[in-house]
């Protein structure tokens, strides 16, 4: 997996309230007839983010970007980059570059030509334009193919080109769509973290549409989450995943089991839920912005579920239940195992396998006893 | 294996079928004796007589001066008909467009002739333009015809041009009017030039329709080299027939050649 950009907490300018961000994005809107694509989505991404925009085909993330670029002009609403309006600027006026999904390379130049294509429309000298693109074709490991044709590359090495030449106008802002979604699996991994690391070098702001969940979470700096054109949760990689903010966020972002209750307790320091489905109480070890008797969902993530043959302690009477095994996929590193509970709810549960070739292993057919810890779950109201 | 036999047959057949005409006539353009039949022993004094008739040289230079004018505006109108049908997917009247711009394709040569020489006559008679019959409006009868061929052309390699290259090159900072230079034409040009060569070819065989819209001392080579073999074919038009071939191979490997080096295994990718 990349690294991300390793940032310190005092180098998140998204904690800080007073921080300015470079690209601002004021309820903006984009109708297309009568159809909101994008609808009423307010952004600010900082200096020197990697930024990811995820959701599915659809969600707008694409229109979004779009809009950025200037290919699109918002219905309503403002982009303001580095503290320039950008409405009705043209997009060849834009300080933007962008990495097209397709690549975009024009066939009827060679690597050398697609790189410098920019560089000609500002009138730099030649010499200036060929040592830029040197550096170029050295910084995506491409110096002997500066001649090829686009039709003579790999896929991988297209891509690399594309990269290269959406980098050569210096951008302050590079906007990427679907950077590796045409590369196969073992190459997106290794491009990947090259990605971060020109991202880091160059210290330009990226901001990615992906529809690759786990390529957003290990790129990004932070996740903006879309969902039928609007923004359903921006946050850091491990507060999308661990503190998701709704239903679809958390169904959206890696597998959960989620299920119904109803509160019991609502205490400012603990809540109970009640849950017919999962035939036990939950404990919730901090309080939560609920009511009495109303009705939430409660979700929790495959591998924060503990099992085990023994009946485990249950300090607040909550958090144990019985199910039966009734499917299990060997994964290699870890085991999932589909739990059946007596309510005839069905419950994934991920345990790592620690030991090699465990004959005492859980297998099929065994009732066994699922447990979790009192904040491993998160509380959902909408 | 059975299809052993069988393929080589076909072939054969086939281009014999295709080529055996056109090969006697070429071998019989060198034909010594006068008699079109009969074979008299090699010679290339039908291609001397031929450059000393000055009908025929006059016909073929006005034939090749109707296909140049008429394929070129050809080239422009059915580009401009192709882009609009692409490029503009929803405008009032595009179905009679598309429908109306590949008719000529289907219709048949008399009665376009025909509808044609109608409308000059007409124009003639209230307008005063063009004034009779002859290279003008010869010129626009293939254009129109041959802007149907042009538009399909380009239609189709419009419809497979990704727009996502022109948005790269604007987001790179060119204006739009750079990005048809440098982007869009270059990668429609083999289009273009198959479009512009299949027009000049059109226009250049065309027989019917400008028999209709010709007029006195307009006659295209089609119709010269036509009267004359109505009185006896004579070997000169063999001769001709035979520059003709080799002018338009010419062309067309040219043409190939062009598409080739524009697109190299494009399969492949």
């Amino acid at each position: 997996m990349a690294k991300k950009p390793q940032l310190a907490i005092d180098t998140r300018p998204w904690r800080d309230p007073g921080a300015k961000p470079f690209v601002r994005i004021k309820n903006v809107t984009k109708k297309f007839g009568d159809v909101a694509a994008v609808n009423d989505v307010s952004l600010d991404i900082y200096k020197s983010e990697l930024f990811c925009l995820l959701g599915g085909s659809g969600s707008g993330k694409s229109t979004l970007l779009r809009m950025l670029a200037g290919f699109e002009e918002p219905t309503s609403g403002s982009i303001e980059i580095d503290g320039q309006d950008m409405t009705g600027v043209a997009p060849y006026n834009r300080p933007i570059n962008m990495m097209f999904q397709s690549y975009a390379l024009f066939p009827h130049m060679n690597v050398e030509q697609n790189i410098a294509y920019g560089l000609k429309r500002d009138h730099l000298p030649p010499t200036e334009i060929a040592g830029r693109v040197a550096e170029l074709l050295s910084l995506v490991k491409l110096q002997d193919y500066g001649k090829r044709k686009p039709h003579q590359l790999s896929g991988g090495q297209r891509q690399r080109v594309a990269l290269a030449r959406a980098l050569a106008k210096r951008p302050k802002l590079l906007l990427l769509d679907e950077p590796l979604g045409a590369l196969d699996k073992k190459l997106r991994e290794e491009t990947q973290f090259e990605l971060v690391k020109i991202q880091e070098t160059l210290g330009v702001t990226f901001i990615v549409v992906t529809h690759d969940q786990e390529e957003a979470m290990s790129l990004a700096t932070r996740i903006g989450v879309m969902n039928s054109g609007e923004i359903a949760m921006i946050g850091e990689p491990t507060d999308i995943y661990e503190f998701p903010n709704s239903k679809f966020v958390a169904g959206f972002i890696g597998s959960v089991n989620m299920v119904e209750g109803v509160v019991t307790e609502d205490e400012p320091g603990h809540v109970r839920i009640r849950s017919a489905e999962l035939g036990c109480d939950i404990y919730v070890g901090h309080g939560v912005d609920c009511a009495p008797d109303q009705i939430l969902w409660w979700a929790i993530r495959p591998e924060k579920v503990h099992l085990s043959r023994d009946r485990p302690d249950a300090p607040f009477d909550a958090n144990v239940t019985k199910g039966m095994v009734e499917e299990i996929g060997y994964l290699g590193d870890m085991s999932v195992y589909q739990i059946l509970l007596e309510s005839g709810k069905r419950l994934r549960v991920t345990q790592t396998n620690t030991v090699r070739g465990n004959p005492d292993s859980i297998t099929w057919d065994e009732n066994v006893y699922l447990t979790w810890g009192d904040s491993s779950g998160s509380v959902l109201t909408v | 294996m059975r299809r052993g036999w069988f393929l080589p047959i076909t072939a054969t057949l086939g281009f014999a079928f295709l080529y055996a005409p056109i090969i006697s006539l070429v071998v019989f353009s060198f034909n010594e004796s006068k008699l079109v039949t009969v074979w008299g022993g090699f010679s290339t004094k039908w291609y001397g007589e031929l450059l000393a008739d000055p009908q025929m040289l006059g016909a073929a230079w006005l034939s090749l001066q109707i296909a140049f004018f008429s394929a070129s505006i050809a080239l422009v109108l059915g580009t401009l008909a192709a882009v609009a049908l692409v490029r503009f997917r929803r405008f009032k009247g595009r179905t009679v467009l598309a429908g109306t711009v590949s008719a000529p394709l289907v219709m048949p040569d008399v009665i376009t002739g025909l509808a044609l020489l109608l409308l000059f006559v007409a124009m003639e008679g209230t307008l005063g333009w063009p004034a009779g019959r002859g290279l003008v409006t010869i010129i626009i009868a293939h254009s129109t015809f041959c802007m149907a061929y042009v538009c399909v052309v380009v239609q189709s390699r419009l419809a497979d041009f990704d727009l996502s290259l022109e948005e790269a090159a604007m987001d790179l900072g060119a204006t739009p009017v750079r990005v048809f230079f440098d982007i869009t034409l270059p990668i429609i040009a083999p289009a273009l030039v198959s479009g512009w060569l299949l027009a000049f070819t059109l226009s250049l065989d065309d027989l019917v329709i400008a028999s209709f819209v010709s007029g006195p001392g307009s006659s295209t080579l089609p119709m010269v080299i036509f009267s004359k073999v109505r009185l006896g074919v004579s070997p000169d038009v063999n001769a001709l027939a035979t520059i003709i071939i080799g002018i338009v191979a010419l062309g067309v490997f040219a043409a190939t050649l062009l598409q080739l080096r524009a697109h190299p295994k494009k399969a492949r990718a």
